[in-house]
């Protein structure tokens, strides 16, 4: 019972981080209509970022969050204005193809420039943290990572659904051409979207380097779970993100407490569960 | 029912082009052929004998996915399923002692069951959500055979060293041609399998659900039921490369067999080569197993590869500039030229006449 409970304590953590990756995700899907393959790679290059800025300059994780973030922003700045925006409004295949070789490429940069070997900050900061509640223990970087994930997510959800700019990029991804006679540029609300996904990405990436090891596949399994993530809370959706997230998180701590091999199986079985038979997701209106 | 010619509707970015639904020739197939055949007499050495038997390998795996991904337009990221399929098969039958032919022969069947038990659900989803489907069912396959007892989990199988001979499908290392005659036989075997299905009905009716699947629906055509169709034959295709790689190598373990990177350089070589073309798979796999090992050999030992990164920015180029990928560039060039030579072979590049005869059940 108490494996149990730390099994979720620590699910609803590494959660909070799905739920941050699978918002950038949504967004880019739900307003383009296109799937970012590379999305995993965003978050490795975001944990490089974060383990260089510690070995090159010293800065703890923590402090490399605002640098991890902006450097990806403008990979996804350069990957929109670079590749993806080159395909919009091409055959579906086209598009589908390009963000996939976006994520063979980066992988192969990382590779290049940094060798398959992985890449560890030693005793981070929130290392040194750790709290007992009852029976369940508590680590400084699971909570660090969820604390961060959470609000970073909450400051996209609160950009997308409050703000009037937000509003702008909702509406050039439910009809473009009403959008433009508003006189907003649908080219620049996705162009947003990207910059938004890298920032989210570059987030995650420095807190993931609180506990987890840069690799140039380190991106993999997080961009696996994001599409089962957003799937789950319904394509498009942010707030479904969100929550199905926190649950895929759940899920996945539980079913690692009994088959530890077969947590990311398990996951993807969700995913195909779910668009088979609940295609629009928690809260998905498609 | 009309032909479902008049479905097509003009949709100039298509990712392949109007001489995408143009099939080859006897002609063009010949000469294909005969240089193919030529290869390993003009480069006498081992290492290009290996080029070409994984080129020819995986050209076949390619051309399966290309029926699928690019004449039905069904974009699977899972074809290594069907790939390990074909390996494990012949591996395990190889081991007890079965004729690799047989098993090789057995394993087809199996695969394209699979590929129509898999597709069954996920032909009901569209576009990204179907290609994500096939990431998914072939991981969970993957994550299945490294855990699960009974086929060699992680550590993988290795195939017996028998005698030397045609019927055990091993010869010599010294002299690699008759691996290179045999893949040439087998990547023979697999084009026309796909040929025959794309000349006839239907060929006509998984290039009209690809093109708009409402329409072809609309007129009658069985969505569902050829869709099955196309991914049952693309399957057994891509097995027989598996079952023949596995023949070649002797071992598979998960990530050679099963790997998504393996289910990656079979979308990678189409697309490269030109999707929904003929020779375009075939083409890329030359192209990219060349690259990968050219680049192996300059960058061995430092644990760097080139051979990812260029794959990658290679298929960023090509989808953003010529989606139909190498061929439609070597078409654009050759046009020119062509018509300077005075026209005579010159429609390889004139624009396709609207209802072309070819293409009519």
């Amino acid at each position: 019972m108490t494996d149990l409970l730390q099994s979720v304590v620590n699910g609803l953590l590494i959660g909070a981080v799905f739920a941050l990756v699978a918002v950038g995700l949504t967004l880019i899907y739900g307003v383009m209509d296109v799937v970012n393959f590379a999305h995993g790679e965003m978050v490795m290059l975001g944990m490089y970022t974060s383990f260089f800025a510690w070995s090159l300059l010293g800065l703890d994780p923590l402090l490399s969050i605002p640098l991890a973030g902006v450097s990806i922003a403008l990979t996804g700045a350069l990957m929109y204005f670079g590749a993806v925006g080159r395909v919009l409004g091409k055959s579906p295949l086209a598009q589908v193809i390009v963000t996939f070789g976006l994520q063979v490429f980066l992988r192969g940069l990382a590779q290049f420039l940094w060798t398959p070997n992985t890449r560890t900050v030693p005793r981070p900061w929130a290392a040194g943290l750790r709290w007992e509640i009852g029976p369940v223990v508590i680590g400084g970087p699971q909570v660090i990572m969820a604390v961060g994930a959470l609000l970073a997510t909450g400051a996209v959800a609160y950009f997308m659904n409050r703000t009037r700019l937000g509003g702008a990029v909702r509406a050039a991804g439910e009809d473009p051409a009403a959008a433009s006679l508003m006189g907003i540029d649908p080219r620049k609300m996705y162009a947003l979207c990207w910059v938004i996904a890298g920032l989210a990405t570059g987030v995650a990436g420095a807190l993931l380097m609180n506990s987890y090891s840069a690799s140039p596949t380190a991106g993999v399994s997080f961009v696996l779970m994001a599409f089962v993530v957003v799937a789950f809370g319904g394509f498009g959706s942010i707030t479904g993100a969100a929550l199905a997230g926190l649950l895929v998180g759940v899920a996945q701590g539980v079913v690692g407490l009994y088959a530890p091999s077969y947590t990311l199986a398990a996951a993807l079985a969700l995913y195909l569960v779910v668009v088979l038979v609940r295609p629009q997701g928690l809260l998905g209106t498609r | 029912m009309s032909a479902p010619t008049v479905l097509r509707r003009p949709s100039p970015a298509r990712l392949s082009g109007p001489t995408g639904r143009r099939l080859p020739s006897w002609g063009t197939a010949a000469l294909i052929l005969a240089a193919l055949a030529a290869y390993p007499l003009v480069f006498a050495d081992s290492a290009a004998h290996n080029i070409g038997i994984l080129a020819l390998t995986f050209g076949i795996a390619a051309t399966g996915w290309n029926l699928l991904g690019g004449y039905a337009g069904q974009v699977s990221f899972g074809h290594a399923l069907y790939f390990g399929t074909g390996a494990y098969t012949t591996a395990a039958l190889v081991r007890q002692g079965w004729s690799p032919w047989l098993a090789i022969a057995l394993s087809l069947p199996l695969a394209a069951l699979l590929a129509a038990a898999v597709g069954w659900p996920c032909f009901r989803l569209r576009h990204h959500y179907y290609s994500i489907a096939t990431i998914a069912v072939a991981e969970i396959v993957f994550i299945l055979v490294t855990n699960l007892p009974g086929l060699g989990q992680a550590n993988g199988w290795e195939l017996p060293v028998v005698e030397q001979s045609l019927a055990n499908l091993q010869f010599s290392l010294l002299d690699k041609r008759p691996y290179y005659y045999v893949a040439l036989g087998f990547f023979c075997l697999a084009a026309l399998a796909v040929w025959l299905f794309l000349r006839g009905r239907a060929g006509n009716y998984v290039r009209a659900i690809r093109d708009d699947q409402e329409a072809a629906a609309a007129v009658g055509i069985d969505v569902h039921r050829y869709k099955l169709a196309a991914a049952a034959l693309s399957g057994a295709v891509t097995a027989l490369a598996g079952g023949y790689y596995v023949m070649y190598v002797l071992f598979v373990d998960p990530p050679s067999g099963l790997g998504l990177d393996l289910s990656v350089s079979f979308t990678l070589m189409a697309v490269l080569g030109g999707v929904g073309r003929f020779w375009g798979p075939l083409l890329g796999a030359w192209v990219l197993v060349f690259v990968q090992d050219v680049t192996r050999q300059e960058f061995s030992g430092s644990g760097r590869s080139v051979d990812l990164l260029l794959y990658g920015a290679l298929i960023v180029l090509v989808s953003i500039t010529e989606p139909g990928g190498l061929l439609a560039i070597g078409q654009r060039l050759w046009a020119p030229v062509a018509r300077r030579l005075g026209g005579g072979r010159g429609g390889k590049a004139a624009p396709e006449p609207a209802g072309s005869a070819e293409v009519k059940p």
